[in-house]
């Protein structure tokens, strides 16, 4: 029994350590990615961020564009995976934040040499929000002193 | 002898310049109709107080300054100098009120970026800056592309000699109709029918590749005006990546392509005479020049072996050696990748592409490609005098819409200007290394500030050092406006120390 032991747990540690180093570390950020594109060309890497912009469907697929606070990288996707999105960042709105696992391109040879992902999971870490503006009343206080400022002009300019 | 300016030179300066502040002022009024339409209120009342503050501004010049008296050469090139100033600092002030400008230097730097029609931006979380805000980014390269005073000389200044000395004045080399005016209102015509086509053009394709239609068709307005213009701003921080679509690409490269061309040459095409493209200086140079850089970009390209494919290389080689050569900067590559992934063969074509340029009267910047085919004609001309017998008179000829003979003067000319251009990048090259950033680095954000172009390799960054902002603002101001407006400006100044 004690030999049995001995013998899966050396399979079981080759196995572990035969993986690629990647394939269960944290998130990498997009200036790692960016940075060390070469390293990670072909890769299975983690990437976390915000759902920016427009979710593109094209066809089956869809091009996602998350954006850590870094940069943000276009990560090409199923539909379906794509379909979990609720909220893309903008002015108006937080994006979900998300967790995407796939392959890492340098120059993706299917997509013009774009550096790119290509997602097999999606995990949402928090969903977005609609972002409620305030209204800056110390702008408003300033636009209004100007404006009188504005109107004396105005009328001096008139004064022959 | 240096003779002082007299009080009545200011005057008209300042009566000008006021009159072009006003203008300048009442162009805020599109974002904030853009702004209370998408009811984006914070971001509306940024462009009141930056309306407010430039037409006091406006108003106290044209106020304080009142003359009648006409404008003379010194006057026009001054006031122009002095307008693509006083844009930067009113136009900044919407920008950094919006709080995604870290600094007031850096609202500067993307005001003057923008109304140079460069391209290199400082901006933060572009991903979320307000519609309102980033319809003024892509306005005021429309703006700037057609020229600051030429908005001024459209709508607000009577025509006459005060107008064509500021249209001079503006690095434009020739006028397409007799009256400066009218010029410029070709010139707005041409650019709004280009607007309507290309925006619709880029919205459509947009629609198609699955973006939502109000920002479609705002993206397709604000990319045809960045490109036509050859500007290089985009609403997302991945610039023309963002879309991941090869007609985007494609379009977008054909509006680059028509913004490089002369104005001129554009009349004369649309008064029906289509040869012109084919035997015009400028359009066969920049053939030949795009054909060269990009024959040796590619071939650097495929000595690092990055894009194994040669769709993939066509694509992002041409690419960025279209955008660079047209001066606008569109990038489908991040900035660290030009240095990481191309090497040095790739990139030292990319900022000679870069450092050519368009055609004159054009919104490119740079040497430009009137001057590179006259220096090209000219040594022609030289080396025929060498085999020739020393009393035979040799002539050179060109075609630029009409055929026209060398002159040295001329000659003397183009080479003055394309040393300073020379000067200018070489000397924002020398600023980026005092600061610690390596030789190719440097040379390719200088000449791509200085050229007006806008592509990146990385050291345009919020966290660069003040004094290196400051020169890319003078370079895109003096590459802008080619100098001798700016020279003249020194010279008032320096009379107004020195002078008797």
């Amino acid at each position: 029994m004690r030999k049995y032991l001995i013998f899966y747990f050396f399979i079981l540690s080759f196995a572990f350590l035969s993986l690629p180093s990647t394939a269960y570390a944290a998130p990498l950020s997009s200036d790692e990615l960016i940075s060390n594109a070469k390293g990670y060309d072909g890769e299975p890497v983690s990437f976390a961020g915000e759902v920016i912009g427009d979710i593109m469907f094209r066809g089956a697929h869809a091009w996602v564009n998350i954006n850590d606070g870094e940069s943000a990288i276009g990560v090409w996707m199923p539909g379906e995976l794509a379909k979990k999105v609720r909220f893309t960042g903008s002015y108006k709105f937080i994006g979900d934040w998300v967790e995407i696992t796939g392959v890492f391109h340098r120059a993706c040879p299917e997509h013009g040499g774009d550096l790119d992902i290509h997602a097999q999971s999606i995990d949402k870490i928090s969903t977005g929000r609609q972002k409620t503006e305030k209204f800056n009343n110390e702008k408003k206080n300033l636009a209004l002193f100007l404006l009188g400022i504005l109107g004396l002009v105005w009328i001096l300019k008139l004064l022959k | 002898m240096i003779l002082r300016p007299h009080v009545d030179d200011v005057k008209i300066i300042g009566y000008y310049l006021g009159r072009i502040i006003l203008g300048l002022g009442l162009t805020m009024v599109v974002p904030i109709i853009l702004g209370l339409f998408l009811g984006e209120v914070n971001p509306v009342l940024d462009f009141v107080i930056g309306l407010e503050v430039t037409m006091i501004f406006g108003l106290l010049l044209t106020k304080i300054c009142s003359t009648d008296k006409e404008m003379g050469w010194m006057h026009g090139m001054i006031v122009v100098s002095l307008s693509w100033l006083a844009a930067t600092l009113a136009g900044a002030l919407p920008l950094v009120l919006s709080g995604h400008w870290s600094s007031y230097l850096d609202a500067c730097f993307d005001a003057m970026s923008g109304f140079a029609t460069t391209g290199l931006t400082l901006v933060e979380n572009l991903d979320h800056l307000s519609y309102t805000h980033n319809l003024w980014r892509h306005l005021i390269m429309f703006i700037g592309g057609q020229g600051i005073v030429i908005v001024a000389l459209s709508f607000l200044v009577k025509g006459g000699s005060g107008a064509l000395k500021m249209y001079f004045g503006e690095g434009r080399d020739e006028k397409i109709m007799p009256n400066v005016i009218n010029t410029s209102r070709f010139i707005w015509l041409v650019s709004i029918v280009f607007l309507v086509l290309g925006t619709l053009a880029l919205g459509l394709v947009s629609l198609l590749n699955g973006m939502k239609p109000f920002n479609s068709f705002f993206h397709g307005a604000c990319i045809f005006m960045a490109a036509f213009d050859t500007g290089g701003f985009a609403p997302q921080s991945q610039n023309v990546l963002y879309y991941h679509s090869l007609p985007y690409e494609i379009i977008t490269v054909i509006i680059m392509i028509l913004g490089a061309i002369n104005f001129k040459l554009h009349y004369h095409v649309w008064m029906g005479n289509r040869k012109e493209i084919i035997k015009n200086i400028e359009t066969i140079t920049l053939f030949v020049t795009v054909f060269i850089t990009f024959f040796v970009t590619a071939a650097g390209l495929a000595q690092t072996g990055v894009y194994p494919k040669a769709l993939m290389l066509l694509r992002k080689g041409f690419y960025q050696l279209i955008s660079g050569h047209t001066g606008t900067g569109y990038q489908t590559l991040y900035p660290s990748q030009l240095i990481n992934d191309w090497n040095h063969l790739s990139l030292v074509a990319l900022i000679c592409a870069m450092g050519l340029g368009g055609a004159v009267c054009s919104t490119t910047g740079a040497i430009k490609m009137l001057r590179v085919g006259v220096i090209f004609k000219a040594l022609i001309q030289d080396i025929k005098r060498i085999m020739m017998p020393e009393k035979a008179v040799v002539l050179q000829k060109i075609h630029h819409i009409r055929g026209i003979f060398l002159a040295d003067k001329q000659v003397r000319a183009v080479f003055l200007i394309t040393l300073a251009y020379l000067l200018l990048y070489g000397a924002g090259a020398m600023v980026g290394m005092w600061y610690g950033y390596p030789f190719i680095n440097s040379l390719f954000e200088s000449t791509s500030a200085a050229a007006n172009v806008g592509l990146s390799c990385g050291v345009t960054a919020v966290s660069m050092p003040a004094g290196l902002k400051l020169t890319y603002i003078a370079q895109m101001w003096a590459g802008r406006l080619e100098f001798m407006s700016i020279f003249t400006l020194l010279g008032f100044f320096v009379a107004a120390v020195k002078g008797k």
